[in-house]
C-alpha cells in the first residue's frame, strides 16, 4: 500500500510540475492553490490531466475539500481503487 | 483582521485596474442612446460589448407593449408564482416559447442564470452524473454546485473526450446528463452538437443545451445552434435567456419530456424568487414575435459578426476560432489587455475586458459583440480603432494595416 501511495503521489507531482512555472518545489504538504498560485480553472484543468493519467473520473465536488498534494493523493488513491 | 482579508489578491487586482483612468469593471454610462451608442464621461461611444444581439432594446413595439402592461398590471408581482400566482402574461409567454421551439413544455425563470441553476440542480439528483463542457458559463458551474450529483468536466467541444469520460462510469447507476452551450460567450465558438448528440444517443444520456448567446442569432428561424446543427429532436432541454437577443431580463427552459412541469415545485431558484414583472414579460413576448416574423434580424447580426471578425483577422489579430457575433481578440497578457481596453474607450469604442479565471486557457481577451443594428460604417470604425491601438501597442505589425481599415479610419464619430 505504501508503494501505491508513493506511486500515485509521484505521478501527481509529475503532472503538477508541468502546469506550474519550473523551479517551484512541490512536496506532499504543498497547498495546490495557495502555494502554487493556480486559479480555480487552472486547478480544474490540472484535475482533468490527472483523470487521463489514472484513467479515472475525479468529480469536482470531491476536490472541493482538497487543499494539499497529500489530500489529493488520498482522494485519487480511493478513486483508482474504486475504478479497478 | 477583517472578514474581507481573503479577498486581498482581488483587492490588489482591482487597484491595478483602477490605475491610469477608467476601471473596466466599473464603467458607468451617463446615457444609453440606442442599441449601438452610449455616453461615458460625456463622450459618445459605440457599444460593442452588450450582447444585445438583435438590438431590440429600443424596439418601438417592445417598448409600447411594456408600457401598456406597466399601466395595466403595475410594477411587479412582488413574489413567486407559487405564492403570488401566475399572471396571464407568464402563461402566454410560456405557450409562445413552447410553440417557437416546437416543444410541449416551457418554463419562465426570473433570470437566465436562475434558469440554469433551477433546471440543472433539480434534474441532477444524488446518484446522477453531470458532464459539463470545461468552458461552461459560471451559471452552469454554480448549478452543479447546487445539485447533489457528481460533476465531471469534459474537454471543451470534444465529443470523443465526452464519450471517453462517460464510458469510465462503467455500470454505475444514475442518469448521465450532458450540458453544453450553443455559442460560447468568451471565444464565440459553437458547440459540435451533431457529434455531442450522437454521444448522447449512444450512451442513453440526457442533453441540455444553453442557447443564451445563440437564440435569435443562429438557425434559419432563430432557434439557435440546435436548429443550425439539425439536432433539435435529440436535445432534451433547451435553456436560454431573455437578456440578450430579446433585450430584457429573464430566462427559460423548454422540453418535450413528460414530467417537466414537476420542475415548478422542485427547482428552488424558480420557487423561491419573485416572478418576472408583467411589463418585462410583455417586452419579451413582443421581441420573440419580432424574431418569429423577421428572420432578417438573425441574418444581419451574423453578417455583422463576419464583417468584424474578418476585418480584425485581416489586420493580423489572434481571434477566437469561428466568426460569430461574439468576436474575441486574444491579447498577449493581462496588462496589455487592460491598457488596450482603456485606449479603445478613449477612441470611442466600448467592448468587454475578459480576464482569467473567467476565460478559457487563462487568456486575456477583448471580447466584442455585434448586433443587428450596427451599420457597416460603425463596424469599420471599430475595426479601425482596434487596429490603431493594436499598432500603437505593437500587438499587430504596421505592415498588416489594410486599405479598408485606412478608409474606415477617416470616418469620425461626432463628439459632443
Amino acid at each position: 500500500m505504501a508503494k501505491v501511495k508513493e506511486t500515485v503521489g509521484a505521478q501527481i507531482i509529475e503532472v503538477l510540475s508541468k502546469v506550474i512555472p519550473s523551479g517551484i518545489p512541490i512536496s506532499d504538504g504543498t497547498r495546490i492553490a495557495r502555494d502554487l498560485g493556480l486559479d480555480s480553472v487552472a486547478i480544474m484543468d490540472f484535475v482533468m490531466e490527472l483523470e487521463e493519467c489514472f484513467d479515472i473520473l475525479i468529480p469536482l465536488d470531491q476536490i472541493a475539500d482538497v487543499e494539499t498534494v497529500r489530500d489529493l493523493t488520498r482522494a485519487v488513491e480511493i478513486l483508482v481503487k474504486d475504478a479497478a | 483582521m477583517s472578514i474581507f482579508d481573503k479577498f486581498e489578491d482581488i483587492r490588489n487586482i482591482l487597484a491595478d485596474l483602477s490605475q491610469d483612468g477608467q476601471n473596466p469593471l466599473e464603467v458607468r454610462f451617463d446615457e444609453i442612446r440606442s442599441p449601438v451608442e452610449g455616453t461615458v464621461d460625456g463622450k459618445r461611444v459605440l457599444l460593442f460589448g452588450t450582447s444585445n444581439y438583435l438590438g431590440l432594446t429600443f424596439d418601438a413595439d417592445c417598448i409600447e407593449a411594456g408600457v401598456q402592461m406597466l399601466r395595466e398590471c403595475g410594477t411587479g408581482t412582488t413574489g413567486s408564482r407559487i405564492a403570488n400566482g401566475t399572471y396571464t402574461g407568464h402563461a402566454l409567454l410560456e405557450k409562445q416559447l413552447a410553440k417557437f421551439y416546437g416543444k410541449r413544455h416551457a418554463m419562465v425563470f426570473s433570470t437566465g442564470y436562475q434558469a440554469n441553476l433551477g433546471l440543472i440542480s433539480a434534474l441532477a439528483g444524488r446518484e446522477d452524473h453531470l458532464f459539463i463542457d470545461a468552458d461552461s458559463h459560471a451559471s452552469i458551474y454554480d448549478a452543479c454546485r447546487l445539485s447533489s450529483a457528481e460533476i465531471i468536466r469534459f474537454r471543451h467541444n470534444d465529443a470523443n473526450d465526452l464519450a471517453r469520460r462517460i464510458s469510465r462510469l462503467k455500470g454505475k447507476p444514475g442518469s448521465r446528463i450532458i450540458v453544453t452551450e450553443g455559442i460560447y460567450s468568451m471565444l464565440g465558438d459553437t458547440a459540435p452538437l451533431k457529434e455531442i448528440a450522437a454521444v448522447k444517443r449512444e450512451t442513453g444520456a440526457y442533453l441540455i443545451v444553453d442557447e443564451a448567446h445563440s437564440m435569435g442569432v443562429l438557425g434559419a428561424h432563430g432557434r439557435g445552434q440546435c436548429e443550425a446543427a439539425g439536432v433539435e429532436a435529440d436535445v432534451d432541454f433547451v435553456v436560454g435567456t431573455f437578456s440578450k437577443s430579446l433585450g430584457a431580463m429573464g430566462g427559460f427552459a423548454v422540453s418535450d419530456l413528460e414530467g417537466f412541469n414537476l420542475l415548478r415545485v422542485t427547482a428552488r431558484p424558480y420557487m423561491f424568487t419573485a416572478s418576472l414583472p408583467p411589463s418585462i414579460v410583455a417586452t419579451v413576448s413582443a421581441a420573440l414575435k419580432r424574431i418569429q416574423h423577421d428572420p432578417s434580424l438573425g441574418a444581419r447580426v451574423r453578417a455583422n459578426g463576419q464583417r468584424l471578425y474578418h476585418g480584425l483577422e485581416k489586420a493580423g489579430f489572434a481571434l477566437g476560432p469561428q466568426p460569430n457575433p461574439v468576436v474575441a481578440v486574444k491579447m498577449p497578457d493581462r496588462d496589455t489587455a487592460v491598457t488596450f481596453w482603456k485606449y479603445l474607450l478613449a477612441e470611442g469604442v466600448y467592448l468587454n475586458l475578459a480576464l482569467p479565471p473567467a476565460t478559457p486557457g487563462s487568456l486575456a481577451l477583448l471580447r466584442s459583440s455585434v448586433n443587428a443594428q450596427h451599420s457597416d460604417e460603425q463596424i469599420d470604425f471599430a475595426i479601425a480603432a482596434i487596429c490603431r491601438v493594436g499598432r500603437r501597442m505593437g500587438v499587430i505589425p504596421a505592415a498588416r494595416f489594410n486599405q479598408t481599415v485606412k478608409q474606415a479610419e477617416k470616418l469620425a464619430l461626432p463628439a459632443e
